[in-house]
């Protein structure tokens, strides 16, 4: 792995970075996408995750929307880079490691790329939920996508 | 109370007391005396024992009677202020609402206050409307007054709300509600435990409080209502202890009110807790808590108004409730900032979802005071509120 996703500084403003200017952050009305609605989780946070997953299984697109602290918005956001363009199993090795990393278990950085930024998260305890609810949304949409082939 | 409790690594701050409040160790004891000394029903047994336990049981009625100035057979025990609002809804709302008849309500409710309602409104085919709020969220006489008419027969409003904090002027507008033949719903969650309360005074009809947010256990609250309202309403659910007599063709004698409403055995704990915690308000006296919090939230924003990088929504409201924002930074980020720092606030939309269009903002965050915080916590809630930037946000998880 890089050094630079080592420095604390660095992680910081990739955070603060994809939470000013956050990726792919505007949905389409267009078709062939699936979405999800994530606003039961907490009292705050309420954002939409929208995915596109060819018949090949390959995902074109992800992208999302929402009122959310900086910690959904910018996961959400570096989960669309990492996500975009993989094939489903691939999606998936990430998504298994996201969550390997957010629940302290042994994990991949080279996988997970800017993602590692979160891997203190369990600190606060109380913003895990901050820190999946655009990976969780992703999931239920792929788990959805496998269930209809 | 909070002595010697930390959190993440610091004393701990607590000004999340609108939410839930800590308790004297006289409530935890009552609560813990009556499993290892005192198990038994009330009402039933013929021995010693359970003779004490439904005396101090029935004595709680007149101890929360004397602290709302109201009689003993109108104060209804119920799971909590939740509880209490929504047994008025279903027991008397939809029992007499008609099409057409309107429920008069305000954006800055509790949902305890309004999802009942909004129920009732389905069922009986009433209308909700609401009073206009000033633009910085107060309820007021002549707000109210224009939005009062004949058609009106219930008033469900907070005498003091929970994301704000200011006080409705509950005695004129129940005298108003009364001229037009309306009846007053009161939601006292955030009153009750803050400042005096004279159901007599103010006529309200009902009046809904939790014992949690006032010292006492979680799970157990009052509804008081008035005695001849309580004869009319019907309970939630029936069972043993709330009838007198039934027969095998479905013929049920009810007692009268407040029995016929306590179906079950009741939470007996959470009685006896909700006793000790209105003895210990009296004896501090409820005038002295809220000049108190007063002279707190005083201070508190006195301090807080220096802090160019905050946004305060409710200076002026009297009680110790303070929302506010910090420039730039989302509610939750900064809750978190707090929370890193051993200062426990809430941050969210405050179970009063309708009111964020009024302060045309998504979230706040809310410190809520109560009469054990001191001058030192609201210096160190200030000093961390000072340091609250984006960055420091974000560099809690590094």
């Amino acid at each position: 792995m890089s050094s630079l996703l080592e420095d604390p500084m660095v992680l910081r403003e990739i955070i603060m970075d994809h939470y000013q200017y956050p990726h792919n952050h505007k949905l389409t009305d267009d078709a062939g996408y699936h979405q999800v609605h994530m606003a039961s989780e907490s009292c705050i946070d309420d954002i939409t995750v929208q995915s596109k997953i060819n018949p090949a299984g390959s995902i074109e697109d992800v992208r999302f929307d929402g009122v959310a602290c900086t910690i959904s918005t910018s996961s959400t956001s570096i989960m669309t880079e990492l996500l975009k363009g993989k094939s489903i199993a691939e999606a998936k090795a990430i998504i298994d490691e996201y969550f390997a990393m957010i629940e302290e278990q042994p994990y991949d950085p080279e996988r997970l790329q800017e993602a590692v930024a979160f891997k203190n998260v369990s600190k606060q305890a109380n913003r895990i939920k901050c820190a999946t609810i655009g990976w969780k949304a992703m999931k239920e949409m792929i788990e959805e996508w496998e269930k209809n082939q | 109370m909070l002595h010697n409790r930390t959190m993440q690594s610091h004393p701990l701050v607590y000004l999340d007391n609108a939410a839930t409040t800590f308790k004297p160790q006289c409530v935890i004891d009552a609560v813990v005396r009556y499993y290892t000394e005192q198990t038994t029903n009330v009402h039933r047994g013929d021995y010693e024992i359970s003779y004490q336990v439904s005396e101090a049981y029935e004595k709680t009625r007149e101890d929360v009677a004397r602290f709302i100035h109201a009689e003993p057979k109108e104060i209804v025990f119920t799971a909590g202020a939740s509880a209490s609002l929504n047994l008025v809804a279903y027991g008397y709302g939809r029992k007499y609402l008609k099409p057409g008849d309107v429920i008069l309500s305000t954006e800055a409710e509790h949902a305890s206050n309004i999802l009942p309602w909004f129920k009732v409104v389905e069922e009986t085919g009433a209308k909700l409307e609401y009073i206009p709020l000033t633009e910085d969220g107060r309820l007021t006489l002549e707000n109210f007054h224009k939005a009062m008419h004949e058609q009106v027969k219930i008033v469900a409003v907070a005498d003091i709300t929970n994301v704000l904090g200011y006080v409705a002027p509950i005695e004129e507008m129940t005298r108003i509600a009364h001229e037009h033949g309306a009846i007053v719903v009161c939601d006292g969650a955030q009153s009750v435990p803050h400042t005096p309360t004279d159901v007599k005074a103010w006529d309200v009809d009902f009046l809904a409080f939790s014992a949690h947010k006032m010292c006492g256990p979680t799970g157990i609250g009052v509804l008081y209502g008035k005695f001849e309202l309580l004869q009319k309403t019907d309970p939630f659910m029936l069972g043993g202890g709330s009838n007198a007599r039934f027969d095998m063709c479905g013929n049920i004698l009810l007692k009268d009110a407040p029995y016929k409403f306590e179906a079950g055995t009741p939470n007996i704990e959470g009685v006896l807790g909700l006793q000790q915690a209105v003895r210990y308000l009296e004896n501090i006296g409820m005038d002295k808590i809220e000049a108190y919090e007063h002279e707190l939230k005083a201070y508190a924003i006195e301090k807080l108004k220096k802090l160019d990088n905050l946004i305060l929504y409710n200076p002026t409201s009297p009680t110790g409730i303070i929302a506010f924002n910090v420039k730039d930074v989302f509610a939750q980020d900064a809750a978190g900032y707090l929370n890193s720092k051993g200062i426990a606030v809430r941050s969210g939309n405050h179970c009063a979802k309708i009111l964020l269009n009024v302060l045309k903002t998504s979230e706040t965050i809310r410190a809520s005071l109560y009469f054990y915080n001191t001058k030192e916590d609201v210096d160190r809630f200030v000093q961390a509120c000072s340091e609250i930037t984006l960055e420091n946000c974000v560099g809690l998880f590094f």
